[in-house]
């Protein structure tokens, strides 16, 4: 049986933990909020880029843009999107299982990984995956310049024809408590569909459509490849919020056991000294009458 | 008479408000929008952009991008950007004058010429954006 002392010291522990987890809890909210603001602040662009595609993508229909056919060769990349440290509960591991079911799935157990996030680039390590390129250490505000090279790597291998095809892997934000994994197509590309009849015959092209479509396709990768790290931010702070959560409550759990514990034990020690002394005055009184 | 126009970065919105009046560096030559303007879609060089609306101009350095020209509104999809007023003249200066000794040097490889090129261009223009900011404040 523990002393009192031990379950007093385990107690002060588990509540150090607490504090601790509490810290992180607020620290994952406030950036929560932080990242879900910023990928916000990224949809306009993102809903002007896919509008713009789309008129120039109608009318410029006989030409074919090298992202827009599938090369022979080459193997079948994923870009995997992921956080680089833990203690955001199935977060990765719902992402990583559903990008590698799908590889599986389309393309067979070989393919070969770009991976965003030091999480990914160890899953790849793991199963003996080629790593092509991996951006670990991003900061909780990533610039576009620092994604940008993962996007250059995926499209640079889809030209030069070592990558057959691009798969982009990430958590969507949806809300608090669901973080739903996507797993999205990237090259070859299918340019959105206008959504309604736009002006475009009348488009004026400065200097042609063509070029203006040469410009607007890998400016369109890097644009999903961008907002997919920002939703996966916004979904590591929530699922890290939920996650420290759940441990918080736990310590308050494990501290109300242990209170209980040692107030049974201090208890049981008071009852033992009030016996001995009863029992060492029974004896007294035995002895003197 | 006036068009919405708005100009947006990967990172947010720069501007978003009526014009009268909008010059770009497209891909052809410096351009002027007035409302009205025929559909039109254009690539955009790293350059000065001007916004006028009630009589002040407001300037921006766009490091290139897109313009769109609807009959209803005007869209700038910049590649990056800042407004003018937050241009560090110091650093742009530096930056230019880095790539102008790079380039002086000669002893580079195509792709490094085109980078050099490409900065120092950037910097030029960061300087011009800034410049017609300053003349507009005083005059």
């Amino acid at each position: 049986m523990a002393t009192l002392r031990d379950i007093r010291r385990r107690i002060r522990s588990v509540r150090d933990t607490q504090q601790i987890t509490r810290a992180m809890q607020m620290v994952a909210a406030a950036k929560m909020r932080r990242a879900q603001a910023r990928v916000q602040e990224a949809r306009p662009y993102a809903d002007g880029m896919r509008a713009v595609l789309a008129t120039v993508s109608a009318r410029v229909k006989e030409y074919r843009h090298p992202f827009l056919t599938a090369p022979e060769r080459g193997d079948p990349v994923l870009l995997l999107v992921t956080t680089d440290r833990g203690l955001c509960g199935a977060l990765n591991v719902n992402v990583i299982r559903a990008a590698h079911q799908h590889m599986r799935e389309r393309y067979g157990s070989r393919y070969a990984v770009i991976a965003v996030g030091r999480k990914g680039r160890e899953f790849a390590g793991r199963f003996g995956l080629p790593v092509l390129d991996a951006i670990t250490g991003l900061p909780d505000r990533p610039t576009f310049a620092a994604v940008q090279p993962a996007a250059a790597r995926a499209m640079g291998a889809f030209l030069d024809g070592r990558a057959s095809s691009v798969t982009l892997a990430y958590a969507h934000y949806r809300n608090i408590l669901r973080q739903v994994p996507q797993v999205v197509p990237l090259l070859p590309m299918v340019p959105p569909e206008a959504s309604g009849p736009g002006p475009s015959g009348d488009y004026i092209y400065e200097p042609d459509a063509q070029s203006v479509l040469d410009r607007l396709l890998p400016r369109w990768v890097e644009t999903e490849v961008y907002r997919a790290v920002l939703e996966n931010q916004a979904s590591e702070q929530a699922a890290k919020m939920v996650a420290m959560r759940a441990a918080t409550n736990n310590a308050n759990d494990l501290i109300r056991e242990l209170t209980l514990t040692a107030n049974k034990v201090r208890q049981a020690s008071i009852t033992r000294e009030l016996m001995e002394i009863v029992g060492g005055a029974e004896a007294l009184k035995a002895g003197r009458s | 008479m006036t068009v919405p126009a708005r100009v947006v970065v990967l990172e947010g919105t720069l501007f978003d408000g009526p014009c009268d009046f909008i010059v770009a560096r497209g891909a052809e030559g410096e351009l002027g929008i007035l409302p009205r303007h025929a559909p039109l879609i254009t690539t955009l060089k790293p350059g000065p952009l001007m916004l006028r609306s009630q009589r002040q101009e407001r300037f921006l350095f766009i490091d290139g991008g897109f313009l769109e020209v609807l009959p209803d509104r005007v869209t700038v999809l910049a590649t990056g950007g800042e407004p003018a007023e937050a241009i560090d003249i110091a650093q742009a200066e530096q930056a230019r004058r880095a790539a102008e000794e790079r380039l002086a040097q000669g002893d580079l490889t195509d792709d490094q010429r085109a980078q050099q090129t490409l900065a120092l261009e950037r910097a030029t223009m960061r300087l011009q954006a800034a410049e017609l900011h300053r003349r507009g404040q005083r005059g």
